[in-house]
């Protein structure tokens, strides 16, 4: 018997008049995963988030937490902690107050309750700042208080909203390191908020992705990079070289394609791909299309012009225009071997591996 | 090079501009305030420092002898009559401020978290009642308290009483009624402007952390909302102490008040140097009784957390 969900979002709608925020969505988020809910603003994340905290309730559909269905049981009462977008520090207490707060009401011993706001201030390295006042703290530091004080409450789910998208880039990136490492440690499912696809990438034991009110892919950060469903989840989430191709074959699992640069390509088929006529689009990451220097040749290769150059430091992006294709490849090279050096206008050769392209529902 | 030599003029040239810009600035600022300013100092500080001065002189007859004395302030402060005034203004401008302040909070909450979009209108059909002059007010006030007010009539015609009562009015209840009802207003807005600064995220925060309603009020709304009601309660107190036409129509002889001393100093009994005494010692007490409640309160708010 498998294990019952942490979670299970059971075809809920969140509707504003005519307007669905969110648009019948299922899903289900097992106990100790670190999940992200990623996708453009606007797109019904925060919907969701606050209907499973209790902010908020579905206009139909049930929100099950650890098997319990959570329909009118208010925030208060739900086993959920929340990390604010705008972490929601109380200015009138200190920082160990803050994380004092939710404990007060479960009146344990002054021992017992100094000993979890400090053990909770330490997770989040905080252990020397107790007295600080709310009001004297940088962004960075905010958002440990705000940690703090929603895993000094021990929940079943700690939800966070966009918790690092008011942090500079470089406090952000350590953040996000420090936050998966915490989640480890602690062992409480995490549901993250995001629009940034790296973040989600970089943090994520499982990804959903979302649009429009609709829950486009769910699947882990890998097969979200390497097989998004459709041209909308490989679009957002990283570059994609879209390629137009003919369907010259398909079985139950795979369909053959022909394309004019990449030739004929067999691949998997996408749970949501549909056949419409003889047209589909295969996609290929910018980096997995490789310069091939000099006299270099591989098994997989194709000719075209470097008609833009954009240098990003240790990468660089080289745009390819290809005989045949509409629209000119995105290349992203390292540049060790001088892909910053290489001139708009010269002739190039890409190396490329069949695996790499897929196929993408519409 | 040619950056360089094109950069260095430029950079010059706003150095040198801004100190004249801060200047200008500042002389603009006060040319902008100076008509209020010498308006203030004309209207407030100068007939302040007028009083003062009376208060340290003697009234002969007609004229005033200008030797120092301390005898007014003797009087005021140690006449039976003229403490007991004092202490009754205060005890009525304390009650005053602190009932108003009681009744406009739920108003000012109800309109700053379920006003919805019609926080302008419910601001606007606040401030209706003072349309019509202060005096107005006062004699309607008359009207309902009096011996065949709507008060007595009400209750006699619900048989709640058998004959019209006396308390309701020329006494100091119907003073603290009239004046609670004259201020409501001036006191739901700081309170009003308060809460509105009371950032909705920390309320749900408190929510979140396991707070009902009444906890999360108590814990957050309330403490983050104080500022607002201390200025409110000092809005009312500091010119309810000297109220003067309140208790003239409503005060009875139970009802008078310090400010009404005042004006009989000045008046009829043609002693102004005891008048200004009266109203200096008047306006440190308020002063005094204003800053104890501030700090009180900011105190009793620390211990509540
Ligand atoms: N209270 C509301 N009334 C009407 N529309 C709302 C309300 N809250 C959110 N929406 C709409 O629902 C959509 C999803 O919002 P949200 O979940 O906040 O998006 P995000 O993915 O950026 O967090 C948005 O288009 C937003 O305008
Ligand atoms: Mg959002």
């Amino acid at each position: 018997m498998p294990e019952t969900p942490m979670i299970k979002i059971d075809h809920v709608t969140r509707a504003y008049g005519a307007f669905k925020a969110l648009d019948d969505a299922s899903l289900t988020i097992q106990k100790g995963e670190f999940f992200s809910l990623l996708g453009p603003s606007g797109c019904g994340k925060t919907t969701l988030l606050r209907m499973i905290g209790g902010f908020d309730n579905p206009t139909s559909g049930t929100i099950y937490l650890d098997g319990q269905a959570m329909n009118g049981i208010p925030a208060n009462r739900r086993p959920t902690n929340m990390v604010f977008q705008s972490y929601a520090i109380f200015p009138h207490l200190n920082v160990a107050q803050n994380v004092a707060y939710g404990l007060k009401r479960l009146r344990l011993d002054a021992v017992e309750e100094k000993r979890r706001v400090e053990e909770a201030l330490g997770q989040v390295s905080m252990a020397h700042l107790g007295k600080r006042g709310a009001t004297e703290l940088s962004g960075g530091q905010r958002q440990r208080v705000a940690l703090a004080r929603a895993l000094v409450m021990r929940p079943k789910v700690l939800l966070l909203d966009e918790p690092l998208s008011a942090l500079d880039k470089k406090l952000r990136e350590q953040m996000q390191v420090e936050l998966r490492k915490l989640q480890q440690a602690v062992g409480i499912t995490f549901i993250l908020v995001t629009h940034d696809q790296y973040e989600a990438l970089a943090m994520s034991d499982r990804i959903a992705v979302m649009f429009s009110g609709n829950i486009a892919q769910v699947a882990t950060p890998k097969d979200i990079y390497q097989r998004p469903v459709n041209r909308q989840v490989a679009d957002f989430v990283g570059g994609m070289n879209f390629v137009a191709a003919e369907i010259v074959g398909e079985d139950s699992g795979t369909i053959t394609v022909e394309t004019t640069s990449f030739g004929r390509v067999k691949t998997e088929k996408p749970v949501q791909f549909v056949t419409k006529g003889k047209a589909a689009t295969l996609g290929i990451r910018p980096e997995r299309l490789r310069v091939l220097w000099d006299d270099a040749t591989d098994k997989y290769e194709i000719a075209g012009k470097v008609v833009d150059r954009h240098y990003f430091g240790e990468i660089t992006h080289l745009i390819v225009e290809v005989p045949g294709m509409e629209q000119p490849l995105s290349v992203s090279e390292t540049n060790n071997f001088g892909a910053d050096d290489i001139p708009v206008g010269a002739p190039i050769r890409l190396a490329y591996d069949p695996d790499a392209l897929v196929a993408l529902a519409d | 090079m040619t950056i360089a030599a094109e950069g260095k003029p430029d950079d010059s040239a706003q150095q040198a501009g801004r100190p004249a810009l801060l200047q200008s600035e500042a002389a603009q600022g006060i040319a902008l305030i100076s008509p209020t300013f010498l308006y203030a100092l004309a209207m407030l500080a100068v007939p302040i420092l007028v009083t003062f001065a009376h208060s340290f002189w003697t009234q002969n007859y007609m004229d005033i002898d200008r030797t120092f004395t301390l005898e007014n302030y003797r009087i005021a402060l140690t006449e039976p009559i003229y403490r007991d005034l004092l202490w009754r203004s205060l005890f009525i401008s304390l009650t005053v401020s602190f009932v108003t302040v009681v009744l406009a909070y739920p108003i000012a909450y109800y309109i700053s978290f379920h006003g919805g979009r019609h926080k302008g209108l419910w601001l606007f059909i606040i401030t209706i009642p003072f349309w019509t002059s202060y005096l107005l007010r006062v004699m309607s006030w008359k009207v309902i308290l009096g011996f065949n007010g709507v008060l007595n009539s009400g209750l006699m015609a619900l048989g709640i009483i058998s004959e019209p009562s006396t308390a309701f009015l020329y006494n100091t209840n119907a003073v603290i009624i009239t004046l609670t009802h004259a201020w409501a207003a001036f006191a739901i807005l700081p309170i009003f402007v308060s809460l509105e600064k009371v950032d909705r995220t920390l309320i749900e925060a408190a929510t979140d952390l396991g707070d009902g309603a009444v906890r999360r009020f108590l814990r957050v709304t309330l403490p983050l909302s104080m500022p607002g009601a201390i200025s409110a309660l000092m809005i009312v107190m500091i010119p309810t102490v000297g109220d003067y036409v309140t208790p003239r129509l409503v005060g009875g002889k139970d009802g008078v008040m310090i400010a009404n001393a005042i004006q009989a100093q000045f008046g009829k009994a043609a002693n102004w140097p005891l008048g200004a005494a009266l109203s200096v010692t008047s306006m440190v007490v308020v002063t005094a009784m204003a800053g104890a409640t501030v700090f009180i309160l900011r105190w009793a708010a620390r211990q509540a957390r």
